[in-house]
């Protein structure tokens, strides 16, 4: 038998029932699309939680000041004043996996322009604070060393700021605004950065030299916290033993369980947010594997249904010259182009819902190879199997037995 | 004409039900010669139907001989016989059995698909010539469902032809269809018989349908009883021009 004219058969057969031919494909459809779609999801706010950790500094290592003991009466951990600026000296002589050092001071205030106000906070640092924290810079400049060295009232500023307070199109540098009643200069915009995965709009917020915020704002000589970056972020291990082991003997600490002082690095915070999407996904998944398995059932029954609701027609291809292989041929030749063009279009589907989920929820669309080609070849696999199946089965009647069918 | 299309020697065909071995036909002998219209009679249980399904190669006998234009068919694999379906034999079956939503024109062209030698522009014209020859050429893009009982009746005549058989073999071709619908197949049948010389082996359990073919076997209990030339034989185009004229005549 020509394989030319098989295929001619099995494409009109197709086209005969085009409704049928579209629910046996919806089955496979479903299946293919809904396990794509789920790991999709799951797997993009994964993506998503790891890229927006990511974007404040993979390779940040970070030390807050730790609980500790005054005179036999334990601190809060964010009231201590353990850090000082020469820890931060001694970290960025001593550790080689430390790249860029910056000090921490902020505190909260009212910023206002004009007659508008704004409850926000500022932040002190160092020049290489920017570069720890992945801010850019819009337009301006950021301050310099000698701005620091003489408390200059400068500052570089947060969109959402400038959209509270300032009036529209109104270029922000070189205007002055107030904190806490201290006229700042603003000398830079900060690139926005938009919320992190906390729901903390990351841009508002004032960036100043860290002696201006100690001195001017807080009358402080201590620092809340010192940001520094790992080499890469593979070293950032390796940075926070150095940095412990520094810490320890600025402190005159000999074991660690007394250390008035914690370092945490953006690595392990983001394996605590993965660890919960990991979850998530694994749920997706379990659901997506039930819809293949709902799928397949689907496509065996109306695969099953529909073959043997064509005995008769088979009965009759067989009366008038069709041999039992060319019957068998047409159903698997039917059967795998539904099962590939459903295959095809559930691809095209579950990637289009992946799609839409995460531009709805501003995540990046994530399609797993393996959720493709799994979910493909055990729907394909099932709608050629149930199609093979019972067609093996009439093809093998009597041609008498297969036209007397009911 | 004296060429033997069909030729049966002593044979039987045996049904195993059960425990019990059904005996269908017990010992048939019998010749049909080129260009005869016979009608194969006899009640239900007469086995007439199994001889047709042996005649028609879709059932192999249990013993004895079946020469089909010559072929002996008892030792055909299932592959041969389809084969020889294919191009020996034409069917026509009481439940017309075309592909629903398919037209007319594919019904007929259907047999040749599965004949490799034919290409799809001589499978075309062989399928629009058949549909011809039986009054449908303008109706060839219409479905079955658009069609009466007779002219779907009529197609699968068409299919039956389009493969030029030795044999059409009809199985109560006339027994879903009213009396004058069966006239009007009759006589294309007849038609087909002399006109163009086909053989037709056409099974009836209806006397006055098999008084219009030109030899009549009589079957009952698995043996042949009786075989008669038909002495009185109707013409089907006359029959109808008696038949009375009815009021919703289309």
């Amino acid at each position: 038998m020509n394989y030319f004219n098989l295929l001619r058969i099995a494409k009109n057969a197709l086209m005969r029932n085009k409704f049928r031919a579209f629910l046996t494909m919806l089955g496979i459809i479903i299946g293919v699309a809904s396990v794509i779609a789920m790991l999709g999801i799951g797997q993009g706010s994964k993506k998503s939680i790891q890229d927006q950790v990511a974007s404040m500094g993979s390779n940040m290592v970070f030390i807050m000041p730790g609980s500790q003991q005054r005179g036999g009466v334990m601190m809060g951990n964010s009231s201590s004043q353990s850090l000082k600026l020469a820890d931060l000296d001694a970290i960025k002589q001593q550790c080689v996996n430390v790249s860029a050092v910056s000090p921490e001071v902020r505190t909260s205030g009212q910023v206002v322009f004009g007659n508008e106000n704004w409850p926000t906070s500022i932040y002190g640092s160092n020049t290489e604070y920017l570069d720890i924290k992945k801010f850019g810079i819009e337009s301006g400049r950021m301050f310099t060393d000698r701005e620091i060295t003489s408390l200059a009232k400068v500052c570089l500023i947060g969109k959402t700021i400038i959209e509270k307070i300032l009036p529209k199109g109104m270029d922000p540098i070189g205007q002055t605004i107030r904190f806490k009643n201290i006229p700042m200069k603003v000398i830079g915009v900060l690139k926005e950065k938009g919320e992190n995965s906390f729901g903390q709009d990351q841009d508002d917020l004032l960036i100043a030299p860290y002696t201006t915020v100690q001195r001017r704002f807080l009358a402080i000589d201590y620092i809340q916290g010192i940001f520094t970056s790992a080499i890469s972020e593979s070293k950032a291990d390796a940075a926070i033993e150095e940095i412990q082991a520094v810490m320890r003997k600025q402190h005159k600490i000999s074991k660690p369980e007394d250390d008035d002082f914690r370092v945490m690095s953006q690595s392990e915070l983001i394996k605590t947010f993965t660890s919960v999407s990991d979850i998530l996904t694994t749920l997706l998944g379990a659901i997506a594997g039930i819809s293949l398995l709902v799928g397949g059932i689907g496509i065996m029954n109306i695969m099953y249904v529909s073959v043997t609701e064509r005995t008769r027609e088979i009965g009759l291809r067989m009366s008038i010259g069709g041999k039992g292989r060319d019957i068998l041929m047409q159903f698997l030749i039917e059967s795998t182009l539904l099962s590939v063009v459903g295959g095809v279009v559930g691809i095209l589907f579950g990637y289009l819902i992946s799609a839409v989920v995460g531009s709805m929820m501003g995540w990046p669309v994530v399609i797993m190879t393996q959720s493709v080609v799994v979910s493909f070849f055990v729907c394909s696999a099932i709608g050629i199997f149930f199609g093979w199946y019972p067609a093996k089965k009439a093809s093998n009647l009597n041609p008498i037995d297969a036209l007397r069918y009911e | 004409m004296n060429k033997a299309i069909i030729e049966v020697i002593n044979l039987k065909k045996y049904f195993e039900v059960g425990d019990m071995v059904v005996q269908a036909l017990k010992g048939v002998n019998l010749k049909i010669m080129k260009g005869e219209f016979v009608a194969i009679m006899g009640a239900s249980g007469s086995g007439k139907s199994t001889m047709l399904n042996i005649l028609g190669c879709l059932d192999k006998p249990t013993a004895g001989e079946y020469k089909l234009d010559g072929i002996s068919v008892a030792d055909l694999s299932r592959n041969q016989l389809a084969e020889l379906r294919n191009e020996k034999l034409g069917f026509v079956f009481q439940s017309y059995n075309l592909l629903t939503r398919t037209s007319a024109l594919e019904n007929v062209e259907l047999p040749l698909f599965y004949n490799d030698r034919i290409k799809s522009k001589e499978r075309k014209e062989r399928a629009i010539a058949a549909l011809e020859s039986v009054g449908l050429a303008d109706r060839m893009h219409h479905m079955p469902n658009q069609l009466s009982g007779g002219q779907q009746q009529r197609v699968a005549i068409a299919r039956s032809l389009v493969n030029d058989p030795v044999v059409i073999l009809a199985d109560e071709a006339t027994g879903n269809l009213d009396t004058k619908t069966s006239y009007e197949i009759m006589e294309l049948f007849q038609r087909l018989n002399s006109d163009k010389g086909k053989t037709i082996v056409f099974v009836t359990h209806e006397a006055d349908i098999a008084r219009l073919t030109s030899r009549n076997i009589i079957f009952r209990d698995g043996w042949v009883i009786k075989e008669q030339i038909v002495e009185d034989r109707l013409i089907a185009s006359e029959m109808l021009k008696s038949l009375p004229v009815g009021e919703h005549e289309v």
